[in-house]
């Protein structure tokens, strides 16, 4: 099974592909909004990107108040 | 009118199927100017009938399919309005809603939701209207209601209990959270989910293969098939006709449109 450093990298690098964001720009606690200069209905479509990646369904409340990837990276985590 | 370029929606048909374009900035929120051409396009129903075996409903917007009613000008009729005519004026409104998308319901053509990005609310209830959906994979559904102190007012609970199970209906009400297009498609809400950005090519695809089959016989297999909650779909009203009365609704209101204009919140988000 992924550990948690596995799960926020994969996160990164999608997020990174997907926003076309260079990687080497990311880090793990970085604000994915300010970051991938995303809105609500982008942060939805990272959510579905997430999901269908990892093979997991994450309520949407799971991730109020969350900006962070490596926050979002736990919450997955935890779905694993 | 077979054919209609209106401000927030365009209709067409070709070659025994109607297509239904949904195009109101920024995400075909349901207010007066949408529903008004609705109406328009419900009027022009029996033509299209006569006409088309099939009809795909399809957002031209990127956001998606709808983000559900227009809570901006709710709010803003809500300001200048005591209570009682507030709520007067919403049950006016959801019977006008009700009327058009019971008579999407009940038509003959094989109707298709064609759905990508937000299905929310009042969009949701749009495509729960319509006999099949077909989701691109990145296509959300929710019932966000709850959040402003309301249940689903264009039908969404009854047509929702058609079609999947109590639990996932309670889930989805209660929780007021977003669910993915494979999920929807796992709980019987959707019938195909495509590729991303495939979703118009396998919706039309569909609509052709349902234009080969006896039109009378489809109809009837179908008003066999799915029956319009009617006495539910009145009791819906009345419910969020008491429910809207409460001071919390106009509260939340207050509160959505003040943060929409502050961009402090995230409005798809719970």
């Amino acid at each position: 099974m992924k550990d948690l450093e596995q799960t926020t990298e994969e996160i990164l690098n999608l997020a990174a592909a997907h926003f076309h964001v260079p990687r080497k720009s990311l880090q793990a606690g970085d604000d994915f909004y300010e970051k991938l200069k995303i809105d609500s209905l982008q942060a939805l479509e990272l959510l579905s990107r997430l999901e269908n990646h990892f093979g997991v369904e994450l309520p949407d409340y799971e991730v109020q108040g969350v900006s962070d990837f490596r926050t979002l990276a736990s919450r997955i985590q935890a779905r694993l | 009118m077979t054919h209609f370029e209106g401000k927030a929606l365009s209709w067409k048909t070709a070659e025994g199927m109607a297509e239904l374009a949904l195009h109101h900035p920024p995400a075909n929120e349901i207010g007066t100017v949408l529903l008004e051409e609705l109406e328009r396009f419900a009027e022009a129903l029996p033509l299209l009938e006569s006409q088309a075996s099939a009809l795909m409903i399809y957002s031209k917007q990127q956001a998606g399919f709808s983000a559900g009613a227009d809570l901006l000008e709710l709010h803003s009729r809500l300001e200048h309005t005591d209570n009682a005519s507030a709520v007067e004026g919403v049950r006016g409104f959801l019977e006008r809603i009700h009327a058009v998308l019971n008579r999407l319901d009940d038509s003959s053509l094989t109707t298709i939701a064609a759905v990508h990005g937000v299905c929310f609310g009042g969009g949701f209830e749009l495509a729960l209207a319509c006999d099949l959906i077909i989701a691109d994979k990145m296509a959300r559904f929710c019932f966000p209601e709850l959040r402003l102190g309301l249940i689903p007012g264009f039908g969404g609970i009854p047509r929702l209990k058609r079609d999947a199970g109590n639990a996932l209906v309670r889930d989805l009400l209660l929780t007021g959270r977003s669910i993915n297009a494979a999920k929807a498609l796992a709980s019987g809400i959707v019938s195909q989910v495509t590729a991303e950005g495939e979703v118009l090519r396998v919706a039309r695809s569909t609509a052709a293969q349902v234009t080969k089959f006896d039109r009378a016989a489809a109809a009837a297999a179908k008003h066999f098939a799915k029956r319009l909650p009617t006495e539910e779909l009145r009791r819906e009203i009345d419910v969020f006709c008491q429910l809207f009365a409460q001071p919390a609704v106009r509260q939340a209101l207050a509160k959505y449109a003040e943060a929409k204009r502050t961009k402090s919140i995230h409005p798809y988000l719970p």
